[in-house]
């Protein structure tokens, strides 16, 4: 295939009502930074929050209106060819995806927002530049500085993870995850207290970040080089025209693609930075991390693998399998060894991946639904328990430790009681939303996977069964254990954290409950658009 | 075939071999009498120092003025071929490039009034 120059500038088509959410959280990103240039100190914190909430509550009902005006956009039609070069991909699954990110977004912000009765907010240091413990950093928190960019900051990401599962084509997918990433390096780095920890963290997470990106862009050059064009649709014709006969391209391309998709959920053994940038990042960053950053890029993993690698999948569905059992395994077996509340919650992050990935590999419609379900009752969970651990305090800081979680049941019974009920979602226990989102994506496993899934959901059940133990086993020591000392405190959190707690939990409650209408909402919504 | 490549196999076992045998010959019969001055780093660069001055911290002063112009280097690869195709693109290709625009100038004001262009 040789580059032919087009004879004529095509203007691209656009269909702005259909790209408005993008548009919205991107601009309210970029307001959010005139606001940091020209606003006075003291009344950023509000006037971003303001603006941080708003802009995506206004984004979500954009993307009801976008329901409406799916299909391909940003690009156009081929005249000589009749290829369709197309940008963006507004679908069931793109603009299913882009609603769960920005109500998880609104309640990750409300978190991050939380003062404490302080100058701005509790989790982010006055200063980021500055060394840890140095005289800067402690005249900066005189001074009354804050870290307000923040705002835009989570908003620039979130607009990256809505770009991600809407993209069609490889370099879009490209940009999208550098947009969302590159705001995440820079947020994990910026906790108030144990700064070293999370610029170390930050660091980590960027270099190993780096990495994959580089694997995804040297696959995206094989798979160039393999169908002669980067956009999914073309991709999937190139693979199913067999005279092309160039696999060794088209194989080295969609593992490095995947290895770098694969990075971002946490997958093994891509999975190295996982509980340590979670361990070190800010706790509300965390959270939105854990939710978001999770369920972005399983979106794009499902639009690669469904759109873009559907007709190549029997070349890399083999590698995906090992990974979703490896993930499964070491998420579920290191998670028993864990002593503090952060590291717990990441490795039961990676088993969570590695469950959502048995649904991936279902490779029907039912798979992808499971899948949408999946992170959606996985995010609303996980952000409300980082939330709760958010107030849990010894000396100011965090008690992450678990031994300081003891008898926490007896002294603040509805905190106790909301982790232990969350614990039970992520252990997968009926009535929460847990166990219907595993149920989903094991039953498509089993429905279409053949020998294979069912494999698969033997292994995933009992890795389910070795994580009950872990969440069991922080439930007893909560409600059954004296308290080690009784320096541990609860801060009572303001209207917003409680609200996002509040949502988070009674989402996972209610998932559990009536699941029919978004898992009927997920059904419909699960019909990739080519 | 793969006969014409078979002297490179032969060429690079010699050289592996020679480079051995020489240090390992150096190793057995050379003198080994050392001093100070020979433990030394030995045009490799400057002794390691525990701390950089001032506390290991290293001025980001150029690296903001560097980002800065990386910045506006971007904006006018995306400038030169508009304005060479001008013509062609109409008004639809203007409003999208004013808008990117004002996109770079939104952080050139963050830059400026939070003091980054401050050298001092």
């Amino acid at each position: 295939m040789t580059a032919v120059a087009p004879a004529a500038f095509q203007q691209a088509n656009i269909d702005y009502l259909a790209v408005l959410p993008l548009l919205i959280v991107f601009g309210a990103a970029l307001v959010g930074v005139l606001v940091e240039a020209f606003v006075p100190r003291e009344r950023r914190h509000t006037i971003q929050l303001t603006i941080s909430v708003a802009s995506l509550v206004l984004a979500f009902v954009a993307i009801l209106f976008a329901t409406k005006h799916q299909g391909l956009t940003f690009g156009y039609t081929d005249g000589a060819t009749s290829r369709r070069l197309f940008a963006l991909a507004i679908d069931g699954p793109a603009l299913f995806m882009q609603g769960a990110l920005v109500l998880m977004g609104v309640l990750g912000i409300l978190i991050m927002a939380e003062r404490f009765g302080g100058v701005g907010s509790d989790a982010f240091t006055a200063s980021g530049a500055s060394t840890p413990g140095s005289p800067i950093e402690a005249a900066s928190a005189r001074a009354g500085l804050i870290t307000s960019e923040v705002f835009p900051l989570t908003l620039f990401a979130i607009g990256g993870m809505m770009l991600f599962p809407t993209v069609n084509d490889l370099i879009g997918m490209f940009i999208a995850l550098e947009v969302l990433s590159l705001p995440l390096y820079i947020l994990s780095g910026l906790a108030r207290r144990r700064r070293l920890l999370s610029q170390e963290a930050s660091l980590k997470y960027f270099l190993l970040g780096a990495f994959s990106s580089a694997f995804f862009l040297f696959g995206t050059a094989l798979l160039y080089g393999y169908a002669g064009s980067v956009y999914f649709g073309d991709l999937s014709k190139a693979v199913s025209d067999t005279s092309l006969g160039l696999n060794g391209l088209l194989v080295a391309g969609a593992f490095l693609v995947f290895v770098g998709l694969l990075f971002k959920v946490g997958a093994v053994p891509f999975h190295a930075w996982t509980p340590d940038v979670y361990q070190g990042a800010p706790t509300p960053v965390t959270g939105f991390m854990a939710a978001c950053t999770k369920a972005a890029a399983f979106g794009a993993i499902l639009r690669l693998a469904y759109v873009g690698l559907d007709t190549a999948s029997w070349q890399w569905q083999n590698a995906v399998i090992i990974v979703a059992v490896l993930t499964m395994i070491v998420g579920a077996v290191l998670s028993v060894t864990q002593t503090d509340m952060k590291r717990l919650l990441a490795y039961s992050s990676i088993a969570h991946a590695g469950f959502v990935l048995v649904g991936v590999l279902a490779f029907d419609q039912r798979g992808v639904s499971s899948v949408l379900f999946y992170v959606v009752a996985y995010g609303f969970s996980i952000i409300a328990a980082f939330g709760l651990v958010t107030l849990v305090r010894q000396d100011g800081g965090e008690a992450t430790h678990l031994s300081q979680w003891a008898g926490l049941g007896k002294s603040h019974p509805v905190i106790a009681g909301t982790m232990a009920f969350l614990m039970l979602a992520f252990a997968g226990i009926p009535l929460t939303s847990g166990f219907v989102a595993k149920f989903a994506v094991f039953a498509a496993a089993i429905g279409t996977g053949g020998a294979t899934g069912t494999v698969l959901v033997v292994i995933g059940a009992v890795c389910s069964a070795i994580t009950v133990f872990v969440y069991a086993r922080v439930i007893v020591l909560m409600f059954f254990s004296e308290p080690a000392d009784d320096t541990v405190e609860v801060l009572v959190p303001s209207v917003g954290t409680t609200f996002a707690i509040a949502i988070g939990t009674l989402i996972t409650f209610a998932l559990g409950v009536v699941p029919s209408s978004l898992l009927d909402l997920a059904d419909r919504a699960s019909q990739f658009v080519r | 075939m793969s006969a014409p490549y078979v002297p490179v196999l032969f060429m690079l076992a010699l050289g592996f071999g020679f480079a051995a045998l020489s240090v390992f010959t150096s190793l057995v019969v050379g003198p080994k009498r050392y001093n100070r001055a020979k433990l030394e780093a030995y045009e490799c660069g400057i002794q390691p120092t525990p701390q950089a001055a001032g506390g290991g911290r290293v001025p980001i002063k150029y690296y903001l003025t560097a980002m800065l112009f990386i910045v506006f280097d971007i904006e006018s690869v995306f400038l030169y071929p508009f304005a060479v195709a001008f013509n062609k693109l109409g008004l639809f290709a203007l409003v999208e490039m004013v808008l990117f625009i004002l996109t770079v100038f939104v952080a050139y004001a963050y830059v400026w009034r939070r003091g980054g262009l401050d050298w001092d």
